[in-house]
């Protein structure tokens, strides 16, 4: 069997990742983990994932950054807090998750077309413009931008089903004062 | 000063219409009118925190405000908007230097945050601050003989647990009991539904959800009752796709609480959005005998 070697030497760690999420986060005591798998034990997404919640904590922890920013655990993570309230050090699991999907996004470390962060940017967008969520387009947006057209098609059956129950429109939602919204995140952009 | 700052969400307006068409109708008979908050923006939810936290907390920071106008506090029947609301409330009244510059942007924007709303969810609001005895006093159709598994989710009661137990909460299933139902000893109350996953990750969303609905039916459950519009469009629109992916036939009624709440207390069945169940409820009228209350 061709089992490539692979060998990690201290200069592949990034010193800086740990207080970076701590910031980005705001969890300040995640030195505080002392690996005891609560968390790990707690996901109900855990069987799914990659690395479990532990070691994601460990790899922010030790400057594994290209590992955590890597993962299928951040995006799977669908933030239920189940780790969070259990966590016997009161770390913000949670928040962590989040900081790493941020961290993630803004460094285009994920599969282009993977659908999680595409839904996430697009309701996003759809927010910041219109300052109200229309389901059925983000859904048109999320198969356009992550997957094939016949995939959705396939979801027409259901689709109807919601339009027949008066559950989803064609109406583009918005705002009646969308100038206050682009205001607000304007003042913000400025900021940054 | 009676009533509160309704926050419908996306999804109240949108797939689960009858969340709303029971839960005002519910509050009203109560005595509690719901005023929708107006000109409400859209609260996030989990994808906007992924993507940049500031503008989420800002765009929660303008609906607060909105509501600090109305000098009411808001209820959220969304878990989703109820823990955004809730988290962002929290972040912007702590004085960060973060926080300090959201709370500028807004100003600048003309939707001053002083920070005196608070965030409710009517679940909260029935229980701790109706209390079961007004509302038993109310009840005219008792729900008797109907066995219902209370599935709380995850946003709901975690991370903030002000009024009930994170992993094994309990209001529900006594808000039911005094609607006249049994609450089955459901074991996955509170384990989560996978959220968005149903659309982004299809096969992770039906395992999650298979087992909601399983350890639901292996109970003797009649029907699943919820709280978050996210879970109960999960939990039913895939139960044709888990009879054919698992061979197992797990498919159940799904209903929010405010619609079985409110068949108990006397309200007309056409006027709580039963119409529009994409699973069938003839099960369930069934249970309640002669094609139960109309």
């Amino acid at each position: 069997m061709d089992i490539p070697i692979k060998v990690k030497y201290e200069e592949d760690l990034d010193p800086h990742f740990l207080s970076e999420i701590k910031s980005l986060s705001m969890a300040e005591n995640i030195e505080g983990c002392i690996q005891c798998g609560t968390c790990s034990s707690s996901c109900p997404m855990a069987v799914y994932m990659d690395y479990p919640p532990r070691k994601i904590i460990a790899m922010v922890k030790n400057g594994l950054k290209e590992e955590a920013l890597r993962s299928f655990t951040i995006w799977l993570c669908p933030s239920c807090y189940a780790c969070q309230v259990r966590c016997p050090a009161q770390i913000k699991i949670t928040d962590v998750m989040y900081a790493l999907k941020r961290k993630a996004i803004e460094s285009k470390v994920y599969p282009s077309r993977f659908a999680i962060p595409v839904l996430d940017r697009e309701m996003s967008r759809l927010i910041a413009k219109h300052g109200r969520n229309s389901e059925l387009w983000l859904i048109l947006r999320l198969y356009l931008k992550s997957r094939h057209f016949t995939d959705m098609m396939k979801m027409a059956p259901l689709g109807i089903k919601l339009m027949k129950t008066g559950r989803m429109s064609l109406r583009m939602e918005s705002i009646k004062n969308k100038k206050q919204l682009k205001t607000l995140l304007s003042a913000l952009q400025e900021e940054a | 000063m009676s009533g509160y700052t309704y926050f419908p969400g996306c999804s109240l307006k949108g797939n689960s219409k009858s969340y709303e068409e029971s839960i005002l109708p519910v509050f009203r008979e109560i005595g509690l009118p719901l005023e929708e908050l107006d000109d409400w923006n859209c609260c996030g939810a989990t994808a906007y925190f992924s993507v940049d936290d500031t503008m989420a907390a800002a765009i929660c920071g303008r609906n607060l405000s909105l509501a600090e106008k109305t000098g009411k506090d808001i209820v959220a029947p969304c878990a989703g908007c109820f823990l955004t609301l809730k988290k962002s409330n929290a972040f912007l009244t702590s004085r960060q230097p973060k926080s300090e510059k959201i709370l500028k942007a807004l100003k600048t924007a003309g939707c001053e945050y002083q920070g005196t709303v608070k965030v409710k969810h009517p679940l909260e609001i029935l229980v701790k601050e109706v209390g079961r005895d007004a509302i038993k006093a109310k009840i005219r159709r008792p729900l008797a003989g109907l066995k219902v598994a209370c599935y709380y989710g995850c946003q709901l009661v975690r991370p903030y647990t002000d009024f009930d137990d994170p992993d094994y909460p309990t209001t529900l299933d006594g808000l039911m009991e005094v609607a006249g139902a049994t609450a089955v000893d459901y074991a996955a109350k509170t384990r989560c539904c996978g959220g968005s996953l149903t659309g982004t990750i299809e096969d992770v969303g039906l395992r999650l959800n298979y087992i909601l609905l399983k350890e639901a039916k292996r109970k003797g459950a009649d029907c699943v009752v919820t709280i978050c519009p996210l879970c109960q469009f999960n939990l039913e629109i895939t139960q044709d796709k888990m009879v054919k992916r698992f061979g197992d036939d797990v498919r159940l009624p799904v209903l929010y609480f405010s619609q079985l709440l409110g068949l108990a207390l006397g309200l007309e069945r056409a006027d709580l959005g039963f119409a529009r169940s994409i699973v069938s409820l003839k099960p369930l009228w069934e249970k309640l005998g002669n094609g139960g209350p109309r």
